[in-house]
Order: C-alpha cells, then sequence, then structure tokens
C-alpha cells in the first residue's frame, strides 16, 4: 500500500490521525496533515482505508499493491 | 403529508411525523426530484438537494460559500438569519483569505488537541452526572448534562467566564432562531454580542490568558494573522457554535440510543462502540436543523439539472446521510458501522472547524453515561419526544430520563 496526501485539499478535521495516528498527524503550525509513514505496515491498512474513505476533503489517496 | 410532485412546491424545513423520525419526503425527493424548488421561511425561493453525491459535490466546490449578496434570505426576516449576519461576513468565505483564516484557528482544533482535552471533559461528565442522579429520577438529560457541558468547554476555550452563559445563551438563540424574534430583537442582541466580544478581545490583548482567544491575538501580530474584526467574529461564532450543535446533538444522541432500547444494551455489553456508534447517531440524525445554504456565483450541473448562476442551494446533509445508494441499510442504525462517510460535518474546504471537538464530547459523555448509568432509559415513551422549533440547529425539547 502506498499512501499519498494533498495539503491543499485538507481542512484539517483530524479524522485520519484519530484513525491511525502511527499513519498520520497534524502540523502544529496550521493543522494540515502530515504523512508520517507513506507504506504503512499490514496491520494499519484498515484504517487507513477508514481514513481515506471518510476524509472530508478526499485528501488521502492509496495506491493498493504489493 | 404533502405530496411531492412538479405542480407543489414545498416548504422548507420540511415538517416532521415525529421528533427522531425523518420526513417522509426525503425518500420520495432523493428517487424522484433530486433538485427541487423549495419556499424558505423568507418566502425566498432555493432548490433543495437531498442525495448524498449532489449534496457532496455542492459542498465539496471551493467555488461556493454559504452567501453573497443576492442569495436567498433564509428567515421571516430583513437579518437574513445567521448564515447572512454581520458575523458570518466579517469572515472570508471563500479562495485564499477562507484558507487564511480557517488554517489560523484550525490549528486550534486538532485531533491532538482534542484529544488532549478529553480527560477533562470526561470529570465534568461524571460531576454533571451526579448532579443528575442527586436530582432523582425522572430527569432532564439536555438540561443536567447535554446543555451545561459543551458550554462549559467553549467558554473554557475561549477564556470567556462560565458566569456569562446566560447572556451567550440569548444571543445565540437571536441569531440561529429562523422564526422567534423580530428584527429589532435580533439587531439589538447581535449589537450587544459583538460589543461583548469587542471587550473581551480588548482585556485578552492586555493581559492574555491561556486560551484560544489569547492564542488568536498573539498570532494576529505575525503575518496572515486574523485582524481585529476577524477576531471579534471568530470568537463569536465559536461561541454560538460549540453552544448549539454539540448541546443539542448530546440529547439526539441519547435519545436515538435509548428509543430502541437493544441499541443502549448493545453499547453497555460493549463499550468499544462508543466510536462508531457516535459516528453512526452523526448520520442518523433526522433532526439536525436546517442544513448548509449554498450560492452559486457561477452556474453549476447537478444530477444532470443545469442550476444559474445566482441560485441557492440547500443541501440537506440528514436526507443525504440516508441515501441506500450510498450506505447499506441506510434506514437502519448500526452501530458498528465503518467506514462511515457521513455528511453531517458537511465536507470539502468549509466543513465543520470544531468536529473534533465535537467528537470528543460526543465520544467521552457517551463513555461515561454507558459507565455510570447503564440502566438508563427513557421516562417517556419516544413518540412523545418534542422537537425545538424553529432553530437552524434542531434539537429535542427535553429528553426526561430515568434509571
Amino acid at each position: 500500500m502506498k499512501v499519498t496526501v494533498d495539503e491543499d485539499r485538507c481542512c484539517g478535521a483530524g479524522q485520519c490521525v484519530l484513525l491511525a495516528p502511527d499513519v498520520f498527524d497534524q502540523r502544529d503550525e496550521d493543522g494540515i496533515v502530515v504523512l508520517l509513514d507513506p507504506a504503512p505496515r499490514p496491520d494499519l491498512h484498515e484504517a487507513v482505508r477508514e481514513a481515506a474513505e471518510v476524509c472530508p476533503a478526499a485528501a488521502i489517496e492509496i495506491a493498493e499493491g504489493p | 403529508m404533502a405530496h411531492v410532485d412538479d405542480d407543489h412546491v414545498l416548504e422548507y424545513p420540511i415538517p416532521s411525523p415525529a421528533a427522531l423520525e425523518p420526513p417522509p419526503e426525503w425518500a420520495e425527493l432523493r428517487t424522484g426530484c433530486p433538485v427541487a424548488t423549495v419556499t424558505l421561511p423568507s418566502g425566498d425561493t432555493a432548490t433543495l438537494l437531498t442525495r448524498y453525491d449532489d449534496v457532496k459535490q455542492v459542498l465539496s466546490d471551493p467555488r461556493f460559500a454559504r452567501t453573497a449578496p443576492g442569495a436567498a434570505r433564509i428567515s421571516s426576516d430583513e437579518s437574513g438569519g445567521v448564515f447572512n449576519s454581520n458575523m458570518a461576513n466579517a469572515l472570508p468565505q471563500t479562495g485564499e483569505g477562507h484558507q487564511r483564516w480557517r488554517r489560523a484557528v484550525g490549528r486550534w482544533f486538532t485531533a491532538k488537541r482534542m484529544a488532549a482535552l478529553r480527560p477533562q471533559i470526561e470529570a465534568l461528565a461524571d460531576e454533571l452526572i451526579d448532579t443528575l442522579r442527586s436530582a432523582g429520577a425522572p430527569a432532564d438529560l439536555k438540561a443536567h448534562l447535554g446543555f451545561p457541558l459543551p458550554v462549559w468547554v467553549i467558554c473554557d476555550l475561549l477564556g470567556v467566564p462560565d458566569s456569562d452563559r446566560d447572556r451567550f445563551a440569548h444571543w445565540s438563540d437571536t441569531l440561529l432562531n429562523l422564526t422567534r424574534y423580530d428584527l429589532a430583537e435580533i439587531r439589538r442582541s447581535q449589537t450587544e454580542f459583538g460589543a461583548y466580544m469587542t471587550e473581551h478581545v480588548a482585556a485578552k490583548r492586555a493581559a492574555p490568558g491561556e486560551d484560544l482567544l489569547s492564542a488568536l491575538i498573539a498570532g494576529s501580530e505575525e503575518e496572515g494573522g486574523l485582524t481585529d474584526g476577524e477576531l471579534v467574529a471568530t470568537g463569536q461564532a465559536l461561541l454560538v457554535a460549540g453552544h448549539e450543535t454539540t448541546a443539542n446533538m448530546i440529547g439526539k444522541m441519547v435519545g436515538m440510543l435509548l428509543a430502541d432500547r437493544s441499541r443502549w444494551e448493545r453499547l453497555v455489553a460493549d463499550p468499544s462502540l462508543v466510536r462508531t456508534a457516535v459516528e453512526e447517531v452523526l448520520r442518523f440524525d433526522a433532526n439536525p436543523g436546517f442544513g448548509m445554504p449554498r450560492f452559486l456565483t457561477e452556474g453549476a450541473r447537478v444530477a444532470d439539472t443545469d442550476l444559474p448562476p445566482g441560485t441557492t442551494v440547500v443541501c440537506s446533509m440528514a436526507a443525504a446521510n440516508r441515501d441506500a445508494t450510498a450506505f447499506d441499510g441506510a434506514e437502519d442504525m448500526d452501530l458498528a458501522r465503518s467506514p462511515n462517510p457521513h455528511l453531517t460535518f458537511g465536507v470539502g474546504p468549509h466543513s465543520c472547524l470544531g468536529q473534533a471537538l465535537a467528537r470528543t464530547e460526543l465520544q467521552a459523555v457517551l463513555d461515561v453515561l454507558v459507565r455510570r448509568l447503564p440502566t438508563l432509559e427513557l421516562a417517556v415513551p419516544a413518540a412523545e419526544l418534542r422537537r425545538v422549533e424553529g432553530l437552524a440547529v434542531g434539537g429535542l425539547r427535553e429528553l426526561p430520563v430515568r434509571w
């Protein structure tokens, strides 16, 4: 799994941080997403998929793969 | 029941048969008339959207904001209600200006900052439940817990004294009520509220505290910081938003979970469901209030219909949240539903700034309630619950419970 985020779209809702804190964070200065791990380990995939599905700004993209 | 057809212009908001039930028109509109003409309380005309994809499309479109000169008025007086108020108009609505404001304020509402408040919120919920218990059953959960908790939290965040809460409640009500107050009362109230917040900002500038307003004032000295007018309007907007929305949602959340008590029992048996249960009550709320207006400054094509520039669109996120094309078993409450991409906080650049705070408050209250009052039940039949009428934010008048 490869994860990318779009900082310009991000609205700082923080759902991704609540669901997958090992993969996403928010910058202190403006609340915008920080991608901590673009290739998360398999046990985090479900939480990352959920984060992408519920992101209100559609700012998380996932490429599934080996 | 008003039948939905081409000749009939629906009045909006659409009345509901029961406090926790959606109007039957929602399902008819979604399938038969996804782009519907409605009349607002002001008498102005707007276009109502009820399908998931359409509501999401319009709310996500960065070109469109709540209002602009020429937009339909919402309420029955000339002030146009909260969405057209001076307060709303003092803040940048679109583009880079909006993004600058959003990021300056949004940094104080991150998931981590809100999660750090959780122990404090849970302790407050514990205290309020003590008071509820000593009042004895039956008691009104809205008055004892639903209202005081979020009001205290937002006052604390903004550094305004909790003892002024009766005044905030009145100012907030005059801004959010679509029908109850005359223009003179609304104007007087907005002037008082503006003066109060202006004074408060000046006091915080002179003697900063550990609160959000003091932090925003400090940030206003930097490049991209807020202007004085924006600081006052931001303080007002956060106070109003923190007042009515979560306060009413706590009552509706507990009401929905107790109306079919097997839901409550499932949570008591498995409190790990609290997080997904909160998302599901947010999706399932049939009484969310007005919805979200958008003014089309340019033409847009929605659901195969061309909407001309100058159209005021009303997005019913609650109707969209029941769209079977987006949710399996959309008419059933599933406390374990995941993912749950409901639209209750909106989507896109204007989605609710305080959503991490709202989620933290709702989860904290529900956790503590399930632990402290597992025998909780409604003290009246669910059919006897009554809605607050006329507010831009939906709620129950009271929630009588026993335990």
